[in-house]
């Protein structure tokens, strides 16, 4: 009983039925089977709570819905009961008859259940009073947690395809490209290039056949919004590339998803079937003569894949090598056809610009960069999850008020954004308002969007270590700036971790840093000195320590490590250090305290130092 | 050789001839259907899609996700994304590579497990993350994830 809309009045239709079937429903439970909750045991709740209704004869009367990735994945499963909203999180399957009793039939919360603040401490009832979300401005992020992502019923009840039907029906091709221009939307991938310019060029290029593909190939480790998005809500960036499509004149359109993400692989094939049946894809869509087909590339792991010229290869079934541009893919990209290339985040920012227009769209965010951006937030914070809020909020924002502070009341050191190819912000520059400008004047990019917190016990050595190995290993070998320059600066930064360090060796970072950085091919190796510049430029003293004076400050990099040693005024005896000591090196008489630390038979791996619950561990000699 | 004659492959191989655009998912389903790529695999794929045998061979080696010899029967994948370095996943690692006696990339003799390291799984706020045979375990310490790794290879007895 598929029908096909072709009219407004169609959609609307049926806009006004799935808005009564939901409505229909009294009481409605959701739980987030994103990825992260899933890791968790998300599913099995839902199943649960299905079960316990069922047995209750509640099934009629209450709902249980699965949504997408909600973005707050640290404290999942995340289950909010609506229409009340109460919030509850780290839930297990054996909380699902609690849940159906006290709070659904008798009323009442589940006090442990629910979320305490990491800042006041205090017990948070409701969802919409979690300080996570209180300090985000979810745009793009709108419907995420409030559908289910298999249903395009729920996203249409939702002004779903409104923004498509609105392009095709009020707008000529050439004003979609002036809306999203006049918006100031940039692109969200990492390098900000405007996305209007983008399509305005593909537009004009010469060809008949153009292309549309959608880059989800998010491979810097340390951002996960584009597997949020395609997993909750996958419709929203469809529209988004339909509406691309639409602007540019592309007939055909390419969704490359990384296959890591087996579940946003899924969401996105069901969406694009629902979208066919529906005829929002195929020929002449809303009886307009736009027609248009949708297909998914699942990647097969190779992080160079990001760059657009080498996505373009992969698509076309070869190794994914960047090649020099110009042309640029709007002019010159798949098969050889002016090819629109943007990021997923990018396309699920165009619905709400196409529906509330330009003028609104631009007066949020700062003078050249507009809208909201979606970062990753993890590491040493309290939350970690998934953060949306307007561009030229600062860093303390986000760490101290959306991410509820450090973890464990440790100090701040810095932050590091922008993945392999960004850099290491300090405590200076917390109050700094992020956006594309601001970020690059301090040797960091915004990426893709990864913030990840760094306290005292991360090395600022060892971090930049860890992303040159990473880039060196996912160099594609083309040119000989990166395949050669990367690997050299890496094994000076070995070289320094491990203790043999000279002071000749930050010159020579220096030198070839820059020099990768002017003469490589493509973003990889031009981005990858980044890490060893920011932290070069903000922690020159923690280079010199471990050069100068023998010691890695925060006691990661093992050689430079300082002692660990036991406070005997502090020691109870418990034995835990010598239950986790891997070589017998903390030894006592349980019970008797102290215990001691043998430095000959110690390796320095802290393990005692996680073990003890009296914080009697001390790295470093004691004062 | 006889496992290219499953006849959901077949068809998907036919259904690609003289299309080297289909190359990636076609070694994608060989290897799904098959467990690896061999040199016997990349010859017949290169002559029904028409692609020279070495540009199937400069593929298969350029990805990650292909694999040029047999795996084990569970496959545990530990994250090394950026999160989880910083959470102390080469601690994980240090413990699994002790309990399983194999460096990542490695298969054990039995062919019971393969051992894998991925840059990133987009499950950062639950960091440091393995995946076992598809399924997700965050927030980990290095007892964890060998408990797990244990209770995987119980399961096959």
């Amino acid at each position: 009983m598929t029908e096909r809309i072709s009219t407004r009045g169609q959609l609307d239709a049926l806009k006004a039925r799935h808005l009564e079937r939901l409505a229909a429903v009294k009481q409605r439970i959701t739980v987030c089977n994103g990825t992260g909750c899933r890791a968790c045991g998300g599913v099995e709740v839902k199943d649960a709570l299905i079960a316990s209704l069922a047995c209750r004869g509640l099934s009629e009367r209450v709902h249980v819905m699965p949504t997408g990735c909600q973005g707050y994945c640290q404290r999942g499963p995340l289950v909010t009961i609506e229409p009340s909203a109460i919030f509850y999180h780290g839930v297990k399957p054996e909380d699902a008859d609690r849940i159906v009793v006290e709070t659904i039939e008798g009323g009442q919360l589940v006090d442990d259940l629910l979320l305490e603040d990491p800042i006041t401490g205090e017990r948070v009832p409701h969802h919409d009073d979690v300080r996570f979300y209180t300090g985000q401005r979810r745009i793009v992020f709108a419907l995420n947690g409030k559908i289910d992502p298999t249903s395009i019923g729920d996203y249409i009840a939702h002004d779903g395809y409104q923004a498509l039907a609105k392009a095709l029906l009020d707008m000529s091709p050439d004003s979609i490209v002036d809306e999203v221009l006049r918006a100031g939307l940039r692109g969200r991938g990492g390098a900000g290039f405007p996305t209007g310019r983008k399509w305005r060029f593909t537009r004009d290029a010469a060809g008949d056949v153009k292309y549309v593909v959608c880059n989800a190939d998010e491979g810097d480790p340390g951002a996960f919004m584009d597997r949020s998005l395609i997993e909750a809500t996958p419709h929203a960036v469809l529209e988004g590339m339909l509406i691309a499509a639409r602007a540019i004149g592309a007939c055909d359109a390419h969704i490359y998803v990384r296959a890591e993400y087996p579940l946003a692989v899924e969401h996105i094939r069901i969406a694009i079937d629902q979208a066919r049946e529906l005829g929002f894809i195929g020929d002449d869509v809303f009886g307009t003569g736009f027609s248009i087909d949708v297909h998914v590339m699942e990647g097969a792991g190779a992080f160079v894949c990001g760059e657009e010229t080498a996505l373009l290869q992969s698509i076309e079934g070869k190794r994914g090598m960047p090649r020099p541009r110009p042309p640029f893919p709007a002019q010159s990209g798949l098969w050889g056809c002016p090819t629109n290339l943007n990021n997923v985040e990018t396309y699920a920012n165009v619905p709400p610009i196409v529906l509330q227009g330009a003028d609104w769209y631009a007066g949020i965010g700062t003078e050249t960069s507009k809208g909201t951006k979606i970062f990753s937030l993890t590491g040493k914070v309290a939350n970690n999850g998934l953060v949306e809020v307007p561009m030229g909020t600062t860093l303390r924002h986000i760490i101290f008020d959306v991410g509820g502070g450090m973890r464990d009341g440790r100090p701040f050191k810095a932050a590091q954004l922008g993945g392999p190819s960004g850099g290491c912000l300090p405590t200076e520059l917390l109050d700094v308002p992020i956006d594309y400008e601001s970020l690059g004047e301090h040797g960091a990019i915004m990426g893709s969007g990864g913030v990840i917190v760094l306290d005292d016990t991360t090395c600022m050595v060892n971090v930049a270590r860890f992303f040159l190995d990473f880039t060196a290993s996912e160099s594609c070998g083309k040119c000989v700036p990166c395949r050669v320059g990367i690997p050299t600066m890496r094994d000076i930064l070995i070289r320094i971790t491990e203790g043999e360090g000279e002071l000749e060796d930050l010159e020579r970072l220096r030198e070839l840093a820059e020099l990768v950085k002017r003469s490589a091919l493509c973003a990889l190796g031009q981005t990858a000195p980044n890490p060893v510049l920011s932290t070069l430029r903000y922690f020159e003293d923690e280079y010199r320590a471990h050069i100068v004076d023998r010691v890695c400050p925060s006691g990661v990099c093992e050689a430079l490590a300082p002692p660990y040693t036991i406070d005997p005024d502090v020691c109870k005896a418990c034995d835990a250090c010598a239950k986790a000591c891997p070589t017998g090196a903390a030894q006592g008489m349980p019970g008797d305290p102290p215990y001691i630390i043998d430095q000959a038979s110690c390796i320095r791996c802290g393990a005692c130092l996680d073990a003890c619950p009296f914080g009697a561990v001390r790295k470093g000699v004691p004062a | 050789m006889s496992d290219h004659g499953s006849s959901a492959l077949q068809e998907e191989i036919e259904k690609a001839a003289g299309r080297p655009e289909r190359l990636i998912h076609v070694l994608r389903r060989v290897q799904e259907t098959v467990g690896f790529i061999s040199p016997e695999s990349e010859a017949l794929v290169a002559d029904r899609l028409g692609v020279p045998i070495g540009r199937v061979h400069g593929v298969v080696t350029f990805y990650h996700l292909f694999y040029t010899s047999p795996r084990g029967r569970h496959i545990v994948r530990l994250c090394q994304g950026t999160a989880c370095h910083v959470g102390g996943s080469h601690r994980i690692l240090t413990a699994i590579e002790d309990r399983l006696g194999i460096t990542p990339g490695e298969t054990s003799d039995d062919l019971a497990v393969t051992l894998e390291t991925v840059a990133c799984l987009g499950a950062c706020a639950l960091s440091p993350v393995m995946v076992v045979d598809e399924v997700y375990h965050g927030l980990l310490t290095p007892e964890d994830a060998v408990a797990i790794v244990d209770r995987t290879l119980e399961e096959d007895g």
